[in-house]
């Protein structure tokens, strides 16, 4: 295939679930449970479209960077808007993410949401969602970027306030909205601040410009507060602390929903963005990114210990994982933050279908029995379920496994790559990095223990309730995406051994770009190695991206930053396969310590749960209310948002609506004596003149006889008068 | 007494004076039309005076021969009126025709 043919199949691949959406939309009513038929078919062939472009690209020109077009979209005189799209090696991984789940969760949705009214809604706003989150994929700009990033955002509140009739439904919604578009604020505001300097969107354009050393404003700290502002909106997104507090709440939505967009898709466009851009951040930005990361893995891993929603727990599991990719990124190791965010993509997409499938189980038995005041998504209402749905069980264990990072599956290869490359980034900065793998050891213990903590509680034992013992495993339209899900979640799809991510292809392929920044901005171990030699002191004293400012290591990288299609090797990678043996036993050891606690505390109660609950009391408390992230938000943002709002309107009613009262009142006042000297000075002086020139008309109308006669007897006057004067001045 | 451009001039005044009293204090309108003549005659001697006297010479009869075809076609385009004004009116009294005033 040529690179015409590739970009040619691409666009079709974007706009294909528009016109599922469009059918959908506008025939939705007539067509009834066929619209589930089309958007799945539609998907599917999506989804084969989207593997051809993704392996001639992955195979056959897996050195080019981008694979891309650019055309001018706006001219005004000076000021040129280009756009443009592109395939590079992320893209087409991410193409094949993205409409496999959405295919999967179109099959599963035809079951799933059989009995709802909406139902070509429903597979419209999956169009829309899908055609959206192709649309990030293929940008290669950041304003195309931008306006997808918002329809993702506009779809995923459709999908999520779904159910609108439920308060808490619309409530969502909103909350997820509202909470993007503050992160949105700042992922424009970093665009403006590129666009302004650069004046250009284009990705590799405003890199090309930072490594030629123009700076924002001519400061480095521009940049990096443009990488800041770019990485809010992937904060938004991909619901980062403290920004993460919509991602549990949009589990209101449909549950295929869930797991298309909270799990798989829409939360990793942040992580893409990042990933994308990832040239432009300079090292404070990158530390910024890391160190949220690393909070948001390490909060909602203890959240989710706590939570007896079956989809919450999943919900901040996410949120978790989603902290530890943007981590990744963000202490260097690019390759494993996307590593993880692919294998992530499939296992969490398996679990939360599963959790649908438990779900609707639950729904047919509380259906059957009358029941309508269960909570079918409690975890404590189930348990036994292994019995009950064997197939759901196994591929739910499957994945759990693969979440928690256990050898043989693809998380543990994502995971303990990037867990090395956390330990690197500490041993080559020092200080309170260490903090950083501490945390994210201790998150990943953490996500081994709640995982398991549900698989036991909710499939293990004796059915908890009636409603459990009543379910039944689901039908293979349901069960047919956890298989294929589970099944991606081997090892072998990654890497020839099971043990070492970066011997497989992603690795190879997923090259980490060179950073666009000029050195002196630059963590030194990110630089192609030749660079990095030039000051070995740098590594030594931790804090050398400081000190590094020298103008020949300048000029030495430059040449370096431009060549990015060729794989190089820098400190940082080094680092981090010394690191690699470390960082897997201890992710082992701590996985299965964790593992083992769930198993002794929840399967066969050596330690007792309510004990253990009153023993921790206060942490408990603490992690059941998610740490009152949203109280804290409801006491400051939001009421200071509405005292604030209270205050304008009071400020509106009596200042400025007594201004303008007050000022309508001389008005009035003025107009009035303007108006009477209109009446009596200049109407007046009107009349005055008009009665003037009518009473003299009416005189002078006399002469007027019409007799020739009279009228010659005043020329002859006239003439006379003329000459008499005339005679007597000459 | 030599007769010079003077006594010319006297004459063509009265001859002027007498047309303008037929203008002006005629009701018929032939009557008005000859008085209009006798102005246009005064004119004419005093063109032919200023030719003998003042130095006009040939241009002065020129101007008084010039008068001449004016007055013929004037009496011809007057007449012409004059005829219309009996058909509208039964009568050529000039007093009575000030339909124009309004």
């Amino acid at each position: 295939m040529t690179h015409d043919a590739v970009l040619l199949l691409s666009i079709i691949i974007l706009l294909t679930p528009l016109l599922s959406f469009l059918i959908n939309v506008f025939f939705g009513g007539k067509l009834g449970k066929i619209s589930g038929i089309i958007g799945t078919s539609i998907l599917g062939i999506d989804f084969v479209m989207a593997i051809v472009v993704a392996f001639t690209k992955l195979v056959t020109y897996p050195d080019i960077h981008t694979i891309q077009t650019r055309f001018e979209w706006i001219s005004l005189g000076p000021i040129k808007v280009v756009i443009g799209y592109g395939i590079d090696n992320i893209a087409a991984m991410m193409l094949i993410v993205v409409t496999l789940i959405s295919f999967l969760v179109h099959l599963f949705s035809t079951e799933y949401m059989s009995d709802d009214r909406r139902y070509p809604k429903f597979y419209a706003y999956l169009g829309l969602f899908t055609f959206s989150m192709l649309g990030i994929v293929i940008a290669n700009n950041f304003l195309l970027m931008y306006m997808f990033w918002e329809l993702v955002g506009i779809s995923s509140y459709l999908l999520i306030g779904f159910w609108y009739e439920k308060n808490s439904a619309s409530n969502a919604g909103k909350k997820a909205f509202i909470t993007n578009r503050i992160g949105d604020l700042g992922f424009f505001t970093g665009i403006m601040i590129l666009y302004m300097t650069y004046g250009t969107f284009m990705f590799d354009e405003v890199f090309a410009g930072i490594s030629s050393g123009v700076m924002p404003f001519n400061s480095p700290t521009f940049l990096t507060l443009a990488g800041i502002g770019i990485f809010l909106g992937a904060m938004g997104k991909s619901a980062q602390w403290p920004l993460h507090v919509w991602l549990p709440d949009a589990m209101e939505g449909p549950t295929p929903v869930s797991a298309l967009i909270h799990a798989a898709t829409m939360v990793a466009a942040g992580v893409y963005l990042v990933a994308k851009v990832f040239a432009m951040f300079t090292a404070d930005a990158l530390t910024f990114i890391a160190a949220i990361g690393t909070i948001t893995a390490f909060v909602s891993a203890t959240i989710a210990i706590t939570q007896v929603d079956f989809k919450k727990v999943l919900a901040y599991s996410t949120v978790s994982q989603l902290g530890f990719m943007i981590m990744s990124l963000g202490v260097g190791g690019y390759t494993n933050g996307f590593f993880h965010l692919v294998t992530h993509a499939w296992f969490k997409a398996a679990l939360f279908l599963a959790a649908g499938s438990v779900i609707h189980a639950m729904h047919h038995a509380m259906h059957h029995m009358h029941d309508h005041h269960t909570d079918p998504q409690d975890i404590n209402n189930m348990g036994g379920l292994r019995k009950t749905m064997p197939w759901t069980y196994r591929t739910f264990l499957f994945v759990t496994l693969a979440l928690s990072g256990v050898p043989l599956t693809s998380g543990f290869l994502s995971k303990d790559g990037l867990l090395a490359g956390t330990l690197a980034y500490a041993n080559l900065t020092g200080g309170w990095h260490w903090i950083i793998p501490v945390m994210g050891f201790a998150a990943a213990g953490m996500t081994a223990f709640y995982m398991f903590r549900l698989t036991i509680v909710a499939f293990h034992g004796e059915p908890k309730t009636k409603i459990a013992s009543h379910t039944h495993e689901n039908k293979s339209v349901i069960l047919i995406p956890l298989i294929v899900l589970s099944v991606l979640s081997l090892w072998f799809f990654y890497s020839p051994t099971p043990i070492d991510g970066s011997k497989g292809w992603v690795h190879r392929l997923v090259v980490q770009p060179a950073s666009a920044v000029p050195a002196a901005y630059q963590w030194s171990f990110l630089l192609p190695e030749h660079a990095g030699e030039a000051s070995p002191a740098m590594h030594a004293e931790g804090e050398g991206h400081e000190a590094a400012a020298t103008e020949e290591l300048h000029h030495e990288a430059q040449p370096a930053a431009h060549a990015t299609t060729h794989a190089y090797l820098n400190k940082f990678q080094e680092e981090s396969h010394h690191f690699h043996y470390i960082a897997m036993f201890l992710s082992v050891l701590i996985a299965g310590g964790a593992i083992g606690l769930a198993f002794m505390i929840y399967q066969y109660k050596v330690i007792s749960a309510d004990k253990l609950e009153a023993r921790l009391k206060f942490l408990h408390t603490f992690s059941l209310n998610k740490w009152y992230f949203d109280e804290l938000y409801q006491a400051t943002v939001i009421a200071g948002t509405v005292a604030l709002s209270k205050m304008l309107s009071w400020f509106d009613t009596y200042i400025v609506d007594g201004l303008v009262n007050l000022s309508a009142y001389i008005t009035r006042g003025f107009s009035f004596i303007t108006g009477l000297f209109d009446n009596h000075v200049i109407d007046g002086a009107v009349n005055l003149i008009a009665n003037t020139t009518g009473f003299v008309g009416a005189r002078l109308r006399k002469v007027q006889t019409g007799h020739i006669q009279t009228y010659l007897v005043f020329v002859l006057v006239g003439l006379l008068v003329l000459l008499y004067y005339f005679s007597i001045n000459f | 007494m030599e007769i010079g451009l003077t006594h010319y001039l006297i004459i063509s005044a009265i001859l002027f004076s007498l047309g303008m009293f037929g203008i002006v204090a005629r009701k018929h309108a032939i009557m008005v039309l000859m008085g209009l003549e006798l102005v246009l005659n005064a004119a004419n001697i005093n063109f032919i005076a200023f030719a003998r006297f003042g130095g006009m010479n040939i241009e002065g009869h020129v101007a008084a021969i010039f008068v001449i075809i004016l007055a013929a076609a004037e009496a011809a385009v007057a007449l012409a009126i004059v005829l219309n004004i009996y058909q509208n009116f039964r009568h050529v009294n000039v007093d009575e025709v000030d339909q124009m005033r309004d």
